[in-house]
């Protein structure tokens, strides 16, 4: 049953990796999609980083407890999950319905209306045209977003976790500073392009074999974010149980 | 001038197409029709590649397009121009753009060619001027035109033409009827045109071809079709009240 379209995605990434009709043509096209995906998530990936930062820091001080365990340790906790699974997992959880739903229904439009149709009858390569923009531009935003997210989670973590009386700034600067493993930092970046290229690759072969009308094309998009979360959330594991 | 050989497609166990062959000739309109379901649409995608036939070939002046690969078919392929039932103007480009996409992709001319190459395009469709709009603010008739200009925006050998006059008005159907003998006639382009519209076969239908149940039932020219016995095509051709009242005079 999972053969037939995972062999479909296979074959279709192999014609989105053919070599582009005219580079300067994809160029502009990449950047377009660097604005689409990377600066219109800005808003909404700040919000979320911000508030698990927060989150983050306020649950955990309230689970030490002990006067055993100084309270710098909170800090440390916060910047290792940040790095490691908040900002990663949680930011493209959240691009996959953000970015992962338009793909998926602008390139399902398209098939309907015949556009696609258009582009292969003028002897485009339409996969490549229409999806390889967006996987090299998710794979160079994504990992970009990522870092900002990570900057801003330690931030909430901080206001947070000074404004309530948790921890003090200098148990909080101890925190983030001691014992920084910089490999937990390679991890996340290989989360982060991974996690990009999901997103963009699977919603697209959602929109790009949608069949039917209007219905289809909000079908498609929905299956594209929970495929898509379902296999973040998988290779999240995987990289985990590789790399770590 | 296009040959088709024997066409087969079915879809599951559906056998839409059951060896069709026919000849389309250079400098003239010809019109492939029939009723819904009749695998007119069908024909037209096994013909442009869209739809790979199981069976038979399909030959642009003696070259065999069904043999060839995605990167040889790609010579042909800039040869030809087509105008899509919904039009299928990318949305998220200006009129001008849409034109200048094949150009822009398969030439190396400077922007002002291709702006010049564009701005006749549009003249020639009566669309001058509307350079900037966007296909969401045009009329359903104007996206027609626009197609027909970027269709044939590269100087195409082969234009190919699907239901041109669906959803649009009696007058403006006319007028892209006309507009599409005109070209061929201008350019001696092999067109083939998909319709079941009886105003398009009678002014425009040099050769045509009557599909039913996925085979070839009739061939002739608008003269021939109102004087043939045939009952299927008497059927599909005289099926209005007013073509049967014009059958009586």
């Amino acid at each position: 049953m999972i053969f037939h379209p995972l062999g479909k995605y296979i074959l279709l990434l192999k014609a989105v990796f053919r070599r582009p009709e005219k580079w300067n043509i994809y160029k502009k096209e990449i950047f377009h999609e660097m604005v689409s995906i990377g600066v219109g998530s800005l808003g909404i990936i700040a919000i979320i980083s911000v508030f698990l930062g927060a989150v983050t820091t306020v649950q955990t001080a309230f689970q030490l407890v002990s006067d055993l365990i100084p309270k710098s340790v909170i800090g440390m906790i916060l910047r290792d999950s940040s790095i490691l699974e908040l900002s990663p997992t949680i930011s493209a959880v959240v691009l996959a319905g953000k970015v992962g739903s338009s793909v998926a229904s602008q390139i399902g439009t398209m098939r309907v209306t015949e556009q696609i149709d258009a582009l292969e009858i003028m002897g485009i390569n339409s996969p490549g045209y229409l999806i390889l923009p967006k996987i090299i531009a998710a794979v160079t935003t994504i990992p970009l977003l990522v870092i900002i997210s990570i900057g801003l989670s330690i931030t909430g973590g901080y206001f947070a976790g000074t404004a309530s009386g948790a921890l003090t700034e200098q148990d909080f600067i101890t925190g983030i500073t001691t014992d920084f493993n910089t490999f937990t930092f390679t991890v996340c970046m290989v989360k982060a392009v991974i996690f990009a290229f999901i997103i963009t690759s699977v919603s697209a072969y959602q929109g790009f074999y949608t069949s039917g009308g209007a219905l289809e094309v909000g079908q498609s998009s929905t299956k594209a974010v929970v495929i898509s979360c379902i296999a973040i959330l998988f290779s999240d594991y995987v990289i985990a149980q590789l790399l770590l | 001038m296009i040959e088709i050989k024997n066409i087969h497609k079915t879809f599951g166990e559906n056998h839409v197409l059951q060896g069709i062959s026919a000849e389309f000739a250079e400098g003239k309109c010809n019109l492939i029709i029939g009723g819904s379901g009749s695998g007119k649409t069908t024909l037209l995608k096994c013909m442009v590649g869209l739809h790979e036939p199981e069976e038979g070939s399909v030959i642009y002046d003696g070259r065999d397009f069904t043999r060839m690969n995605f990167a040889t078919r790609i010579e042909i392929r800039t040869e030809i121009g087509m105008l899509f039932q919904g039009s299928a103007l990318f949305d998220s480009m200006n009129v001008e753009d849409n034109i200048m996409f094949p150009i822009n992709m398969f030439t190396n001319q400077s922007h002002k060619e291709k702006l010049d190459r564009a701005n006749f395009c549009l003249e020639r469709v009566n669309l001058a001027g509307k350079n900037k709009l966007f296909p969401a603010e045009l009329s359903g008739g104007m996206k027609k035109r626009v197609g027909i200009a970027r269709a044939i925006a590269m100087t195409p050998k082969y234009l190919f033409v699907d239901e041109p006059n669906s959803g649009l008005d009696p007058k403006t159907a006319i007028i892209i009827d006309e507009l599409i003998q005109e070209l061929t006639t201008e350019y001696n382009t092999t067109t083939v045109v998909v319709t079941h519209d009886m105003n398009s076969v009678m002014g425009i239908g040099e050769n045509i071809i009557f599909l039913h149940e996925g085979k070839k039932w009739w061939e002739g020219t608008n003269k021939e079709i109102s004087s043939t016995d045939n009952k299927e095509l008497n059927e599909f051709v005289f099926a209005s009240k007013f073509m049967q009242a014009l059958q009586k005079k």
